[in-house]
């Protein structure tokens, strides 16, 4: 998860400012001093840490401290805000052709930074708006690249323009344009060879192919794990093509992506889209100020809302919630909550958006949840007749035992199951209750 | 001799950038200072973090230089270049084993994340290798991502080596088996291995690791095993959880840095170094085939010093 273990430690250095009665000189040091480590150990450049600490220090050290408000409270107030300046505050889009102008995207930087996968997560993204995408294969470099740009292109129904690996990627561009207007493609979406920025004669091909195609975006492809050096890399594309905007890929795993944050600082160039994973729908919208307030702990519940609104089916999520409340839950619903919950990418990524879930329990969550184990609970469910599913009180030790059979388990995992299935429908009852603490604990997350 | 050579020099222009930064700062410290103060030790550490070399352990580095110019009674800052030069050579040397499997019948098992250059460094190994008059096999064990293993055979075939796949989405270590007996039939000398690199859900890929090793030692119990793991050089810090990651899944004997010819200074190679104690065995720094070396900690450091 990104930006994990920052938080844990911000919150830990934030625990301690809160039993203070007021923030002293000394606190605000020293607070300050864990959070510029925690952003180094991020990746953050050390100058854009620099500049972030000082300025921190010197709105956190002064009169607006003394409201008398819990001052630890008031400490992630200014980290938070200057964290949101940092990383920009608006949801910044591509640029789209206007009167029936073809759409261009070129997508550039260094060589495994993602820019293939993201090319074809990007291309189905702009589908899904009703856009008729054409991909343009120019990476006439990397062996199989081109390959796999068309079996990606497949995978998301998007054509791929190709004219192999023979040309020069400045003819096969123009050659792709031309394609697109007798075909009414009204996106065109060019995937480039990786190339290091330091590299003059790569990078001038890129200016060629600027050139000769009026290219309305450049993207910048920036792996998340970038190190310092995220700054020259994005500095020196910038001024030698110009670039329109940033997609961070690889912003999953334990990956805390401080070369966003850098990025951003650095070029002002604003981070539209975040690669979070492997499938090609696993791109989302950048949200700089969710980000933020990631990094400080309090989860993405906004993130998690719109993807669940996107993805699940409204109807069935509607139903669920009452039965919910009602706790008349049964193992129908449970079935397609597990259904819905796989739409979402599994549990684990769910909570990981969750607020107040950190690194070390997010690790052990992995581990209880077992791919295994839920599909032994799905073919426990579906050996169940109808009415056992609608009834759960109508298993007897017999049913149990046919169920069993069916499933090709033990009987004990029979039972396991469906005591916690009571289980979690007790827990259900409370949830009401739990959700009210919940919402109040969110305001106030240290 | 006159291949290496050429090599070093292309890794000193590939950290040309780096170096001139690098070195100015370097410079403006060790002769800029007169006196070893607490200005002097902040100016160090920026130029360390800047250098990828991570806060831990350019604290570690700094304790421990400080220790030195107590007990040493070290007056200038010049000196302490040539302290801080040879406990990172010293940290960074590798014992005579290194490079054993190059020498034996071996099963090497390459891991890493997606995107570090894992099939890229393969490819080299497997023509460095076939170089030294060995016979060489490349199993495409990454059957997860698209086309990953055209890629790899891509590679195998310019290197002119065997290779054994499977179809995207067959399981890894069913391919591990075919290539072990493949291997076994054809008196391969080195079995190169690549896999998946999946950066979510450890449970699967620690399964799935740990199936081809279990095929390898139960198929091939005699073959001399080597597990590297390929972390690209332009990373921070990640590079170090991805390391620990890895290690806590699987028994890792080496690591290959890649991507050193960009301007990222490698000082990560220290931080893992340091933290894991695992040792660097080849950096890479280009894209054709002879651009992977055996990692040689005096002429890194100095590279990254230059010194010289």
């Amino acid at each position: 998860m990104a930006f994990d273990s920052l938080s844990e430690k911000l919150q830990g250095v934030f625990k301690n400012l809160r039993s203070k009665g007021r923030l002293s000189e000394a606190d605000v040091k020293a607070a300050l001093k864990e959070v510029k480590m925690a952003l180094l150990e991020a990746d953050v450049n050390f100058k854009v840490v620099k500049q972030f600490t000082n300025t921190v220090t010197e709105r956190a050290i002064g009169s607006d401290v003394m409201n008398g408000l819990n001052p630890g409270q008031m400490v992630i107030k200014i980290v938070n805000e200057e964290l949101v300046n940092l990383m920009g505050s608006d949801v910044k889009d591509i640029t789209f052709g206007t009167g029936g102008a073809i759409t261009t995207i070129m997508m550039v930087g260094l060589q495994g930074a993602g820019k293939t996968t993201t090319t074809a997560k990007l291309a189905g993204k702009v589908k899904q708006r009703g856009k008729k995408p054409l991909l343009v294969a120019c990476d006439i470099y990397r062996p199989a690249a081109i390959e796999q740009l068309q079996i990606n292109g497949k995978k998301q129904e998007v054509e791929v323009f190709s004219l192999g690996d023979k040309e020069k990627p400045v003819k096969i561009a123009k050659a792709a344009m031309d394609y697109a207007k007798k075909n009414g493609f009204d996106v065109v979406i060019f995937d480039t060879a990786g190339r290091l920025h330091i590299d003059e004669d790569m990078m001038d091909e890129l200016a060629s192919i600027k050139n000769s195609v009026d290219i309305l975006n450049t993207i910048l492809v920036v792996d998340a794990m970038t190190g310092q050096d995220a700054v020259n890399v994005s500095s020196t594309f910038d001024e030698k093509i110009g670039i329109d905007g940033v997609i961070i890929t690889k912003l999953d795993g334990d990956t805390r992506g401080g070369a966003a944050l850098s990025i951003k600082a650095v070029t002002g160039k604003p981070i539209l889209y975040a690669g979070m994973g492997e499938k090609l729908s696993d791109l989302e919208q950048f949200h700089p100020d969710r980000m933020a307030s990631r990094i400080l702990g309090m989860g993405d519940v906004l993130s998690l809302i719109e993807k669940a609104e996107a993805e699940i089916d409204k109807d069935a999520a509607l139903q669920l919630s009452k039965k919910v409340k009602k706790a008349s839950f049964d193992f129908n619903d449970y079935l397609t909550s597990m259904e819905q919950m796989k739409k979402l990418g599994g549990l684990t990524s769910i909570l990981g958006m969750m607020p107040g879930i950190n690194a070390s329990q997010m690790a052990q969550i992995e581990g209880a949840v077992d791919d295994k184990k839920l599909a032994h609970t799905e073919a426990i469910i579906l050996s169940m007749t109808p009415a056992e599913r609608e009834n759960p009180k109508l298993l007897n030790p017999s049913r149990k035992h046919r169920i069993a059979a069916g499933a090709g388990l033990d009987i004990a995992e029979v039972n396991r199951f469906i005591k916690q299935f009571e289980q979690s429908k007790k827990m259900m009852k409370q949830m009401p209750n739990m959700m009210g603490k919940g919402r109040r604990g969110m305001r106030f997350p240290f | 001799m006159a291949e290496k050579v050429s090599f070093w020099q292309r890794l000193i222009k590939g950290l040309t950038k780096t170096r001139d930064n690098f070195i100015k700062s370097m410079d403006y410290i060790f002769n800029g200072f007169t006196n070893i103060d607490e200005d002097f030790y902040e100016e160090l550490e920026e130029v360390l973090i800047m250098g990828d070399i991570g806060v831990r352990t350019t604290e570690t580095i700094l304790d421990d230089l400080r220790d030195a110019v107590k007990k040493e009674h070290i007056k200038e800052p010049s000196e302490c270049k040539a302290f801080l030069i040879n406990e990172i050579k010293e940290q960074m040397a590798l014992g005579e084993a290194a490079f054993d499997f190059e020498k034996k019948t071996s099963v090497v098992l390459v891991i890493g994340v997606n995107g570090v250059g894992k099939t890229t460094t393969i490819g080299k190994l497997a023509g460095k290798l076939k170089a030294n008059g060995k016979k060489v096999m490349v199993a495409g064990a990454d059957t997860f991502r698209a086309a990953a293993s055209d890629q790899l055979k891509e590679w195998a075939d310019r290197a002119g080596v065997d290779f054994v796949g499977g179809p995207e989405g067959s399981d890894p270590a069913a391919v591990v088996y075919d290539a072990v007996h493949a291997a076994k039939a054809r008196g391969v000398d080195v079995l190169l291995v690549d896999t998946a690199g999946r950066l979510h859900n450890k449970k699967n890929l620690m399964n799935e690791l740990s199936k081809i090793n279990n095929t390898i030692s139960k198929e091939f119990p005699e073959a001399y095993r080597e597990t590297l793991i390929v972390l690209d050089g332009t990373t921070g810090q990640n590079a170090l959880v991805q390391a620990k990651e890895f290690s806590e899944v699987t028994d890792i004997s080496g690591i290959v840095l890649t991507k050193l010819d960009g301007t990222a200074k490698g000082g990560i190679a220290i931080a893992i170094q340091s933290e894991l104690k695992l040792p660097v065995k080849y950096i890479g720094v280009g894209e054709t085939i002879d651009d992977l070396e055996k990692f040689n900690a005096d002429e890194f450091v100095d590279a990254l010093f230059y010194v010289g």
